[in-house]
């Protein structure tokens, strides 16, 4: 398991190639990537700033990545976060699992998205015309993370 | 006992600081909150969306504290 929090950027394709390179037993890669948009309720967005709690940041990460781990037949997991300022059309996250089948590799990049978006410490803070405000977080994550229960 | 209380984000803003050493006896989390919110400075920590951390650790509101612990209080996550 990786588990990465950077300000740098990062290329998801070369991330997927990685993600089996070292091992033929991987039959199934399925990865997620979050991107930065250019629009957010109902203001543009020119960019925003991801803050994060050093330290739990990454514990909460592995922690999710763990029971995945527990919950599914993995080969890896990669889990890879920005912190920083970042621009519209950006990769902010990146999630990838292998298995020897799809579905386990399906389930568990869907169950890490899930918790990193109700678990992980980054608070978004996006700028727009009106000025920078802190995103809110949305009930239909809970709502998504719950159905792994 | 002495801890170390950290906020983050919106509620680091609304609080004008982003930690701070505590003196008393605490038995859980939420007395630590409630010693802070008594102040109106603190008045965002009484919102019911407050998510709270014991030594880096998500936790209940019930969660015991130990001298030396670092909780945090912080707004709902919004990664990924």
């Amino acid at each position: 398991m990786a588990i990465r929090v950077q300000a740098d950027a990062f290329d998801p394709g070369a991330e997927v190639n990685a993600m089996h390179a070292a091992n033929a037993g991987v039959g199934a890669v399925v990865s997620f990537v979050g991107y930065v948009r250019d629009f957010n309720d109902g203001r543009d967005v020119s960019g925003m700033f991801l803050e994060h709690y050093p330290g739990m940041t990454e514990k909460a990460l592995a922690k999710i990545g763990v029971e995945a781990g527990q919950r599914w037949p993995l080969l890896k997991l990669e889990v890879l976060h920005r912190i920083g300022a970042l621009e519209p059309g950006e990769p902010i996250v990146f999630v990838a699992a292998a298995s020897a089948h799809r579905q386990a590799a399906f389930d568990a990049c869907a169950f890490v998205m899930d918790y990193l978006k109700t678990r992980a410490p980054f608070w978004k803070k996006e700028n727009t015309p009106d000025g920078p405000r802190w995103v809110e977080g949305r009930s239909s994550d809970h709502a998504a993370a719950e159905r792994w229960k | 006992m002495s801890i170390n209380v950290l906020f983050f984000a919106r509620y680091a803003e609304a609080v004008g600081f982003d930690s701070l050493e505590m003196e008393g006896d605490f038995a859980t989390v939420d007395a630590v909150r409630l010693a802070l919110a008594s102040d109106p400075e603190f008045a965002v920590l009484n919102e019911s969306s407050l998510m709270c951390a014991r030594n880096e650790q998500l936790c209940d509101l019930n969660e015991p504290v130990q001298a030396g612990d670092e909780i945090a209080f912080f707004p709902p996550v919004t990664g990924g």
